[in-house]
């Protein structure tokens, strides 16, 4: 009988097991923007799908088309996605139309704690409303725009001869906006090598969020403000300022003085693809990227260096990255937290940071050999300590998409006055917001 | 005696069938077969339609949680006076002209060289039209390269033969370009289809009316303007319908060579509605703009389409 009973409770604890077994392993879909870092996190999840049992399938949509592709993927409820890397801007919208799920209840419940990242990241990424800790994503992808160049033109004697010659001054990283458009000039029209190059390359895209992004690096260091009182909405004198009107002024003779002939709607790719070809000294992009430009065999290695967005009247750098979210409308949650849970640990943060992500894990950031662990790292610990981001409002497509307008009309064709770009793009969001009744 | 198509048909339906039919109508019978278009018709055009037209007298944003205000005339009062609008409906017509007039130019004259015997007629033709089977995504990429300032193979052809620096002048950067820049791929893409239209009106023509006139002396100029153009015009007419209508809809060209811009100089009115009905979400917004969009094409196309009918009479 003992026996019986004991073959008996092996079985049905063998039943329960496999029944247990069959329950958890899911298949889960991961989804985030085609990007280098996104084939770093497709190794690093391979780790979970050797502990958990479930595995993973990633859907990786491409930049200019991210965030209207997961919008209207989220906007219709849809279950393509179990879990979203979705942009920092996206959290207003995420969080009150209900597509992120809250996750408060499960950070206390598994001792996740968002004192472990880095505050301008939970702040970013994580939480609405702003700054309330309410958190709809798990800081996953810290990033800024910053810059990199051409390090073996920059040491040259005859270039930088010449540069004395011109300014008066050493050719070396440059330490203020104005520093930035000078050297940019320099090199615009220069003939390097038998070859004509140019100045920087930098972001004036015009469908998505390019220009909007290449212009807030120059706002930002001119102290740009998106309202007078934070959380009021009041933004007449604060987004058209006089220090605004300079920086976008200024951005506009960097794009008519020292890029290259036809990049009049640039972002991401076209940067890059700038630099790698040597046609520019100096070139704008997010630090993800960078990465993958110091492993470039052309143009990367002992060829490129990397600075922080200058600053002018303030440090300021324009914010980029995402945090991680469960969408709501997924059959899969458990097993989307139980990922969550995963990417939390101090070490898959480690790894996650040796594979090319950028981790926003304080154990990574704070260990002091981080600075020293890549060529970037310093640039990127001091870019995040000063970066602001976009209107991360419910209504943010249509805040953005004024932005676009306004500055690509004013910058790249040539309409109106800096002035005159900001006034109205005061007017265009005031009026959202009106429609948003908040105003 | 012989079974016609109708008694085949008669004898080939199942008596159950034929037995139900039986006692129906001739009225009842076209209903049958006519409904079911019918039901698709209402479904898949009319109700949108009237959805659409409800959709537009409210505040209605299809990515929000939130209670739907009724807001009368407002959506309409907002675009019919945004100045924004009016630039892109004035881009729209640019195109729309620009378009029309070159592609019936340039594809009258390739279907009148056409349409002369020489050796090698069908391989020319095949060749001509080979740009309207291309994808216009395809297109549209391909001419950005080809618009591109510093390797593109259209700024070195405008260079070789001007003498300028073909990374001196960008097709799709320069707001006085870029709308030409647009207009130049379009006509390049469609003229083809223009000219086969033609081509059908020119043989269509018989040929006793010119034996007719060369009796009567008339000479190859005054035979053009008084056979040539009269009977070729209600195609020509056709053709500007066609190509109006999917130009006043153009999106995907446009998207892929310039985006809207620079600036908003290249925003058509299609890409603009695109922008506030799917990036934007403003859904009761841009029922407004897509019903006035819509009442323009419709009105526009009503009157000349009778416009057609009248010279095909004459």
């Amino acid at each position: 009988m003992r026996h019986f009973k004991l073959a008996s409770a092996s079985v049905i604890s063998m039943c329960a097991a496999l029944s247990a077994g069959t329950a958890q392993a899911e298949d889960l879909t991961l989804c985030w923007a085609a990007w280098d870092p996104a084939n770093a996190l497709v190794e690093l999840s391979k780790d979970f799908e050797a502990q958990s049992g479930h595995s993973m399938s990633f859907e990786f949509i491409p930049w200019p088309n991210f965030a209207d592709r997961m919008l209207n993927e989220l906007n219709s409820g849809g279950k393509l996605c179990d879990l979203l890397i979705g942009d920092s801007q996206w959290i207003g919208g995420g969080a009150e139309n209900g597509h992120y799920v809250k996750l408060n209840d499960f950070f206390d419940a598994e001792g996740i704690s968002m004192s472990d990242f880095a505050d301008a990241t939970v702040y970013a990424y994580s939480t609405w409303p702003k700054g309330t800790p309410n958190y709809y994503a798990l800081p996953a992808m810290g990033d800024a725009n910053g810059w990199f160049y051409r390090k073996d033109w920059f040491a040259r004697d005859d270039i930088k001869a010449a540069f004395m010659d011109a300014t008066g001054r050493e050719l070396a990283e440059p330490k203020s906006q104005k520093e930035l458009l000078e050297i940019a000039q320099f090199f615009q029209g220069r003939e390097i090598d038998g070859k004509t190059v140019y100045g920087a390359s930098i972001f004036t895209e015009r469908g998505s969020e390019g220009i909007t992004m290449g212009v807030t690096s120059a706002l930002y260091p001119w102290g740009f403000k998106y309202e007078n009182t934070p959380g009021s909405y009041d933004m007449d004198g604060a987004v058209n300022s006089a220090e605004a009107v300079e920086a976008l002024e200024f951005y506009k003779e960097f794009y008519k003085t020292a890029t290259p002939p036809g990049y009049t709607n640039s972002y991401m790719g076209e940067s890059l693809d700038a630099f790698k070809s040597g046609q520019v000294a100096m070139a704008m992009n997010w630090f993800a990227f960078f990465p993958g430009l110091y492993a470039d065999p052309n143009t990367g290695g002992d060829k490129i260096d990397f600075f922080v967005n200058p600053p002018q009247n303030v440090a300021g750098s324009t914010l980029g990255g995402q945090g991680i979210s469960v969408v709501s409308y997924s059959d899969k949650q458990e097993g989307a937290l139980e990922y969550i849970k995963w990417f939390a640990q101090p070490d898959v943060q480690a790894k996650w940071w040796s594979l090319g992500g950028y981790s926003a894990h304080n154990s990574v950031l704070n260990d002091p050999g981080f600075v020293d662990s890549a060529p970037f790292a310093g640039d990127f610990l001091e870019a995040m300590g000063s970066v602001q981001d976009f209107w991360q409002e419910p209504a943010y497509a249509e805040l953005l998409l004024a932005m676009q307008k306004r500055l690509h009309d004013y910058v790249v064709a040539d309409q109106g006055t800096a002035q005159e770009a900001l006034d109205k793009l005061v007017e265009d969001w005031t009026e959202v917001f009106e429609d948003e009744g908040k105003l | 005696m012989t079974d016609t198509p109708l008694t085949k048909a008669a004898k080939a339906t199942p008596p159950g069938v034929a037995r139900k039919i039986k006692g129906l109508s001739d009225r009842a019978i076209a209903w049958i077969f006519v409904g079911p278009t019918l039901f698709l018709l209402l479904a898949i055009n009319i109700f949108p339609l009237i959805w659409t037209i409800r959709l537009s007298f409210t505040d209605f944003k299809a990515n929000r949680n939130r209670e739907v205000e009724w807001i009368g005339l407002r959506n309409y009062e907002r675009i019919l006076t945004d100045s924004d609008i009016w630039l892109n409906m004035q881009a729209t017509a640019h195109f729309l002209f620009w378009t029309i007039f070159f592609q019936v130019l340039i594809g009258f004259t390739l279907a009148y060289l056409i349409n002369k015997k020489f050796k090698g007629n069908d391989l020319w033709t095949t060749i001509i039209v080979l740009p309207m089977m291309l994808s216009p995504a395809v297109v549209g990429n391909f001419w950005k390269f080809l618009y591109q300032p510093q390797i593109g193979l259209f700024n070195y052809i405008v260079g070789f033969f001007t003498g300028k620096d073909p990374s001196s002048f960008e097709m799709l950067g320069s707001v006085q370009l870029a709308p030409w820049s647009i207009v130049i791929v379009d006509t390049w893409m469609w003229t083809p289809f223009v000219m086969l239209i033609c081509l059908a009106g020119l043989r269509s023509i018989p040929d006793y009316i010119y034996e007719a006139a060369e009796v009567d002396r008339a000479s190859k100029l005054r035979q053009f303007f008084t056979i040539t153009i009269p009977m070729i015009l209600p195609f020509l007419m056709l053709a500007v319908l066609f190509r109006g209508i999917e130009n006043f809809k153009m999106f995907d060209l446009v998207v892929q060579l310039t985006g809207g811009g620079p600036g908003s100089t290249t925003e058509l009115t299609s890409i603009n509605l695109k922008r506030e009905a799917f990036e934007k979400w403003r859904t009761g917004y841009a029922s407004a703009y897509a019903i006035i969009l819509f009442v323009t094409v419709f009105g526009l196309a009503s009157i000349y389409v009778k416009a057609l009918n009248n010279v095909k009479e004459r």
